[in-house]
């Protein structure tokens, strides 16, 4: 094998969105044509060059094509145009499952899809036990597949695929549906695949995940390669990216942001984040910030609730605090004002975070307005110095001797 | 033998072969819609499902007939110096049904009616077939004017099956090398029908797993 497991050059694929189609001979004659559609390009001119023995994440939004990706380096769609190159023999696991026959039983489908897999019986019965016993499925590989739920489904698909001895594993998206002790065992498998040398590819919508298993990273947006990279440069990116559609400038106080609710009694017209007395969108790590929701009250509301919430990208709900919690008592507003939360020491590591602000009925129950990702801020290195997590916890350090040893 | 000495032979002969011949033609219809699952979600040469349909079929259909020279053998006939012509023509058989079945499997993903149609043609070309009568019988058919007969033949003959068929009965039922005609047809038809089925199979294979 070489240094390349994967290569792609110039790989488009076309789809046709029907308007209308005639799938019986029947309707085809009387309508006089078998179907109308438009085309339209899934993937266009996408040049990749995985390496061997690296994991390689394919991100982008719904729709933008991973999924259509994959299943033409595993073979299963043919490009329109462009070549693709495989060096190593393929097991993948496409979106929900595995291709089992429904009406089989488990046992069954694990050999069906053993040897489409390319192995042989013999081979099949000697990992056949290890098989289930990844799947966890004793009880259930007699039964057929169609009564499996759906993590019991991919469960038996990853193990299957990962037990042929692939040199390259492709994955998509389906982890999610598996439980946490389940992923827990997938994410050691990835580990030992990427320590014995094979290529995994995996698509995923789990950022978090991705940025710490992957080496390397591409970004697709509409059928088109965004970039190939660094996870964590490119995961940033593409995050930025998606929240620009969502929110404005950061820090902009117009901002509108993402989805908003409530009955508009009391609307938050804006949200900023100020340090050093300044608006800003960008603050260090300790930094003694102020968080200020503008609100307009056409009519008099008594004792509202304001609160807010900061969410890491990943989707993290890192803190929540409101006015009720913290017992203050907001009187009755009317007209316009703003409200402001005033953090001394900013603990979040570096990284960026968004705001959701809301303000509510005075039993905390009915949102008068409700925005969702109003803001985003980027805190940068400062003190205390804290590279993971969310939240720095600012401990001092203090190592000790507590037994010298004997001479 | 005449066809009437022991209709169950003479039957069996002929059946047998239909049979197996209808089955791979409907099996191969199903053989692309009714693994969906498996086309859409993982990669393997798409051909094998229609294959494996047929091969499937070709074990039952050798089974079947290791039963009918059995039976033969019991109404006192040797079919022992046949077996080996048989199993050529069983073999062209398969190759000829197969070859349709491919394309009726691709048929079938663009207009999923087909087998009703295909389940009316085969009717039709059942009766079309000289299983359940004498192929004398239609050759005896004489209409007064000379070409009238000639179309009634030409249709008639141009019906694959008919030949297909009779070199059964010639060698198992008659005991007699089948004509050159029948042997020429017979091998022709095998070697084009496959072709056919590749070539329509290979042209829209790659585009199954969309169109499912
Ligand atoms: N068989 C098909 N026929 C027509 N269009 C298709 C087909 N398969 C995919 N598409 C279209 O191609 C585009 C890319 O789909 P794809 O499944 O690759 O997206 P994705 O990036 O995997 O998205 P997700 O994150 O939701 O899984 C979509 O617009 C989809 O509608
Ligand atoms: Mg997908």
């Amino acid at each position: 094998m070489g240094d390349i497991a994967v290569e792609t050059s110039g790989v488009s694929k076309r789809f046709r969105l029907y308007h209308e189609r005639n799938q019986s001979l029947k309707a085809a004659f009387m309508r006089g044509r078998r179907a109308k559609f438009e085309e339209f390009w899934a993937l266009q001119d996408i040049d990749l060059q995985i390496p061997a023995g690296k994991t390689f994440g394919l991100i982008g939004h719904n729709g933008s094509g991973k999924s259509t990706l994959l299943k033409c380096l595993a073979g299963i769609l043919v490009p329109d145009r462009g070549s693709i190159g495989v060096h190593g023999r393929v097991s993948a696991l496409l979106e929900l499952g595995a291709g089992f026959h429904p009406e089989l039983s488990g046992r069954d489908n694990v050999y069906l899809n053993g040897s489409i897999l390319g192995m042989s019986r013999k081979q099949i019965d000697r990992q056949f036990d290890e098989i289930v016993d990844f799947a966890g499925l004793e009880t259930f590989i007699d039964t057929p597949v169609k009564n499996y739920s759906s993590g019991m489904y991919v469960r038996l698909g990853f193990s299957v695929a990962i037990n042929v001895d692939p040199e390259i594993l492709m994955v998509d998206e389906v982890l999610a549906v598996g439980d946490e002790s389940f992923q827990r065992k997938c994410m050691e498998k990835f580990a030992d695949f990427r320590a014995q040398g094979r290529t995994v590819i995996i698509v995923s919508h789990a950022l978090g995940t991705m940025r710490s298993m992957c080496d390397e990273v591409a970004w697709l947006d509409h059928g088109k390669l965004q970039g190939v990279g660094r996870p964590s440069d490119l995961v940033d990116e593409y995050v930025g990216a998606s929240h620009e559609d969502r929110t404005q400038a950061p820090g902009d106080s117009t901002s509108s942001g993402g989805s908003r609710w409530g009955s508009q009694e009391i609307t938050l017209d804006g949200a900023e984040l100020l340090c050093d007395g300044r608006v800003t969108s960008q603050v260090s790590t300790g930094a003694d910030v102020t968080f200020r929701l503008r609100w307009t009250a056409p009519e008099p509301v008594a004792e509202p609730v304001f609160g807010m919430a900061i969410y890491s990208l990943e989707g993290v709900h890192v803190t929540g605090p409101n006015s009720q919690d913290v017992g203050l008592s907001t009187g009755t507003v009317h007209g316009s004002g703003h409200v402001d939360v005033h953090v001394p020491t900013l603990m979040l590591t570096p990284g960026t975070y968004q705001v959701t602000a809301a303000v509510l009925d005075s039993t905390g129950t009915h949102a008068f307005d409700h925005r969702d990702r109003m803001f985003r801020f980027d805190v940068t290195a400062g003190h205390p110095r804290d590279r993971y997590g969310v939240v720095s916890l600012g401990g001092s350090w203090d190592v000790a001797v507590d037994r010298a040893p004997v001479t | 033998m005449d066809g009437l000495q022991n209709y169950t032979l003479f039957l069996l002969c002929a059946l047998l072969p239909w049979n197996y011949f209808s089955g791979v033609v409907n099996g191969g219809m199903g053989a692309l819609t009714g693994n969906a699952n498996l086309i859409k979600k993982t990669a393997f040469p798409r051909q094998h499902l229609v294959l494996a349909a047929s091969a499937a079929l070709f074990v039952t259909f050798t089974i079947e007939m290791a039963v009918l020279l059995l039976a033969l053998v019991v109404f006192g006939v040797n079919p022992l110096l046949w077996i080996v012509p048989t199993l050529v023509l069983m073999v062209l058989l398969a190759v000829f049904a197969t070859g349709l079945g491919l394309v009726f499997a691709v048929a079938n993903v663009y207009f999923r009616d087909s087998a009703h149609f295909v389940a009316i043609g085969l009717q039709v070309l059942f009766y079309a077939t000289p299983v359940i009568y004498p192929i004398t019988l239609v050759q005896d058919v004489s209409p007064d004017s000379l070409v009238a007969r000639f179309h009634i033949d030409s249709l008639y003959f141009a019906n694959p099956l008919v030949h297909y068929v009779e070199a059964f009965r010639d060698l198992l039922y008659e005991q007699a090398v089948p004509s050159l005609t029948t042997i020429a047809v017979v091998v022709g038809c095998a070697i084009a029908s496959l072709w056919l089925g590749l070539a329509v199979f290979n042209r829209f294979s790659g585009r199954l797993a969309e169109e499912l």
